[in-house]
């Protein structure tokens, strides 16, 4: 081993929402903390969350916590681990207080409460009448939310190695547990081993796997293809969340909160389709519901088209300009930008975009990864914590619940910072491992000859919106699956053209793309396996939900393989949501 | 059938790991003009079909996030969101002035961010925490408005000259934009403090008022303003 190395009690991979609020509630600890961040933390996707973060505050309507308990376990198309789930949304009021005492900027009542809005999926009385949960700083809630806690991560003096890129877990003696991770200076192009208790992490999602995606640039599935590569799992990849509108043609997100504030969709004949596939609460329902809804009418001849994008209309003028402009500013720029429209004259076009990853890295609720062993028997890995996008914990279950993803960063970075106040003991690290990751690492800078990683990014982003999009089928996803194959070998020989030390980011595209890769895989085997359709995965060859056989997570192992875990049925203080079908 | 055009760059390269010193590199992009390209979209472009080797920062693509400030034809502004039919044919990106260059359009913004830690950017109230929420009227909420959505690019303090001169006194429109947004929450209670911390000849009194924050800020937020408030605020105090 032939680099420098450090040693702290935790490193935390990632300074987005989930990250950030680790690191907050371990900087009281005393411990020697270390975030790294391949972007300055307020560059991180948080960043652009738009619509809220969901709590039962209950400050416009009455609310109780258990309702939210209901919508998300239903919403999740029962896939949700109920435990967790019980966790999040019980704790959920508490968090959303904590962020407000730190001073985030939350819209108000005219009593001087944190404003809430309606989202999809929300209901009084376990399905009743719609209810108005979801807290909001008008439409930038997850950059008031970032900014916030990067501002308090700032007066806890928090040690961040910001535009540090983790590359590689390293595992112990034994290969029981995690021991430390090799980082990478973007700035300087130096390696370094950074041994620790714990590692975290809070890596975000891959929506790059995608060639249209609502993600920033950076959202590259990192802590996935790490977790992998050490041995670890991934469970239910193959929900992916396509949010109905995205803006058409661009991919910037369009939130929840325009149809909440009162919006709704149009096809081409000015029909509010959302009427026939969601009677009740129509352009409120589930995510997953509404963007099959565009992707049946846009199929079906229904949708506008213009310069070969088809869409449909996203009407919020009736709404007023003043509301807009008080409640959607950030959407009203965005159109303005990327659509050309301004939507207090014209509706806005828009396409169900991909968006979020309910799958990721198992967890339980105090942040611990879980593997299973060869007899499918729980097994927690010890020094390695997963929290928020990359986790799988798993709160969203087969489909996320609007304004839920902000709450689950908060919830459970505060929970993995709780179970991590006590230390653990430090392993030895398995120097192979590094030694591994440095003969990668230059192996990568000697090919000379081979791939280009234009040309593989680029294929796997149009084989999975091709073959693993809305809609599934087995036969358009074996297809793809070849595809993916064939990519994956081809990245093997992939050449690295810029081999300087400082600031190299074809470096950084070339190594996240192998992550990307990890991720795109583990969607398609966990996808082809799963026969059946729930939540966000819609297979036109199996219409219908399965609870007898399919009422399980998908766990993806690094060699390809394919096995299940059963979902937690079992919340500590409230009884079972029994799964039953699921109309709004 | 694609109307084609061509764009012509001339951009800023600089690495201190190889020999040359700094240069203007020209590209040439061919570009279907019905694609509502950004500046960034090109750079990617640029990026991935002409030169590998090109750096710059970028990540949300939306205007959010910050990462991609750079100088665009003489003035600062994002590249995500600078539409290429804004622009003329020929373009000139340079970095943001005033700060070390790292590599091309990468500077290294320490300063820039130390100079925003200074004015303790965050909420304190030294009153017991409640057990709910803090109140705050809509009225008092609505004074966070142009405040809050700053998301610290850097394209205003590296256009002012006053923070050219005076990096390391000058607080600069970015970092008084921020301590003006604690001054005027209801919920912070350390606005004396804050007053007097920021009491000196540079900190907060070299801003001339010549206005190119308020001119270049892609979120069109009005630094200016705020260090007037912040001005006013400290004839109140003996």
């Amino acid at each position: 081993m032939n680099i420098a190395n450090d040693s702290f009690d935790v490193v935390i991979i990632g300074a987005g929402g989930a990250g950030m609020r680790t690191a907050l509630q371990l900087s009281q600890s005393g411990q020697n903390i270390a975030l790294i961040s391949k972007v300055f933390p307020t560059r991180s996707h948080t960043v652009s969350a738009q619509g809220g973060i969901t709590a039962a505050l209950g400050n416009i309507d009455s609310d109780d916590w258990r309702w939210h308990m209901y919508d998300t376990v239903k919403g999740s198309d029962y896939l949700g681990d109920q435990d967790a789930i019980e966790y999040m949304c019980k704790n959920g009021p508490e968090v959303v207080y904590e962020l407000e005492h730190m001073g985030l900027p939350f819209s108000r009542n005219d009593d001087g409460t944190i404003y809430q809005r309606p989202f999809g999926g929300q209901s009084k009385n376990y399905g009743k009448e719609q209810a108005t949960r979801t807290c909001a700083a008008a439409d930038r809630t997850g950059h008031a939310l970032l900014h916030t806690l990067y501002q308090q991560i700032l007066r806890a003096g928090t040690k961040v190695f910001s535009e540090w890129y983790a590359i590689d877990l390293v595992s112990s003696i034994d290969k029981d547990s995690i021991s430390g991770v090799v980082l990478l200076s973007i700035e300087t192009g130096e390696l370094l081993f950074a041994k620790a208790r714990a590692i975290v992490l809070a890596t975000g999602g891959a929506g790059n796997i995608y060639q249209s995606t609502t993600n920033a640039l950076i959202n590259t599935g990192d802590g996935l293809g790490m977790a992998l590569r050490a041995n670890c799992v991934l469970q239910d990849m193959e929900m992916w969340q396509f949010h109905p509108t995205g803006i058409a043609g661009a991919g910037m997100l369009v939130t929840e909160g325009c149809r909440g504030e009162g919006g709704y969709l149009l096809n081409k004949d000015g029909v509010r389709f959302m009427e026939h596939y969601a009677p009740s609460v129509k352009d409120l329902a589930s995510r997953d519901v509404v963007s099959r809804a565009i992707a049946i009418e846009i199929r079906e001849g229904r949708g506008f088209e213009l310069n070969g994008v088809q869409y449909v209309d996203l009407k919020i003028d009736h709404l007023g300009e003043e509301t807009i402009k008080k409640r959607l500013p950030g959407i009203r720029e965005l159109s303005i930008q990327f659509a050309h429209v301004d939507p207090v004259e014209k509706a806005i076009p828009v396409v169900p975009t991909c968006h979020y990853s309910m799958g990721g890295i198992p967890t339980n609720f105090h942040g611990q990864v879980i593997k299973t062993d060869r007899n499918n028997k729980d097994k927690i890995v010890n020094g390695l914590y997963a929290v928020g996008e990359c986790a799988c914990v798993s709160v969203h279950g087969a489909n996320r619940l609007g304004g839920n993803s902000l709450l689950d960063l908060v919830v459970f970075g505060r929970a993995t910072g709780m179970h991590l106040e006590k230390k653990s003991e430090y392993t030895t690290p398995d120097l192979a491992d590094v030694d591994k990751i440095l003969d990668f690492y230059h192996k990568l800078e000697s090919n000379k000859t081979g791939e280009n990683y234009v040309d593989i990014r680029h294929s796997m982003q149009k084989t999975m919106q091709d073959h693993f999009g809305v809609f599934r089928t087995q036969e358009s996803m074996q297809e793809g699956l070849v595809s993916l194959g064939e990519l994956r070998d081809r990245l093997e020989h992939v050449v690295l053209k810029d081999t300087s030390k400082i600031f190299n980011t074809n470096r950084i595209t070339i190594l996240e793309l192998r992550n990307l890769m990890v991720a795109a895989c583990a969607t398609a085997y966990s996808a082809i396996e799963r026969k059946e359709s729930r939540g966000a995965h819609s297979r036109e060859d199996y219409p219908d939900r399965d609870d007898n056989n399919w009422l399980k997570h998908t766990i993806y192992h690094l060699d390809d393989l394919i096995s299940y875990r059963n979902v937690n049925m079992s919340p500590k203080s409230i009884d079972t949501f029994i799964p039953k079908e699921r109309v709004y | 059938m694609a109307k084609v055009n061509k764009l012509e760059f001339s951009i800023y390269r600089y690495n201190p790991d190889d020999d040359k010193s700094v240069y203007m590199q020209d590209y040439t992009l061919e570009f279907d003009i019905e694609q509502n390209l950004m500046l960034l979209g090109a750079l990617e472009r640029i990026k991935d079909e002409l030169d590998p080797t090109l750096s710059f920062r970028r990540s949300c693509r939306e205007g959010v996030c910050g990462s991609d400030a750079m100088n665009i034809n003489g003035k600062n502004g994002l590249a995500c969101i600078t539409p290429i039919s804004s622009l003329p044919r020929k373009i000139a990106i340079r970095p943001l002035p005033g700060l070390p260059v790292v590599r091309d359009l990468v500077v290294d913004l320490e300063i820039f961010y130390k100079q925003y830690a200074r004015v303790k950017p965050y909420l304190i109230n030294r009153q017991p925490t409640p057990k709910k929420e803090r109140l705050q009227s809509p009225e008092d909420r609505k004074k966070l408005n142009g405040h809050y959505e700053c998301i610290l690019c850097g394209a205003c303090t590296t256009a002012c000259p006053s923070f050219w001169w005076n990096p390391d006194k000058f607080v600069g429109p970015a970092g008084l934009l921020q301590a003006n947004r604690f001054i005027v929450d209801s919920r912070d209670d350390a606005e004396l403090e804050r007053l007097q911390d920021l009491q000196d000849p540079f900190s907060v009194f070299r801003c001339r008022t010549i206005m190119n924050c308020v001119e270049v800020c892609p979120k069109k937020l009005n630094p200016t303003k705020a260090i007037n408030n912040i001005k006013k605020e400290m004839l109140k105090i003996k």
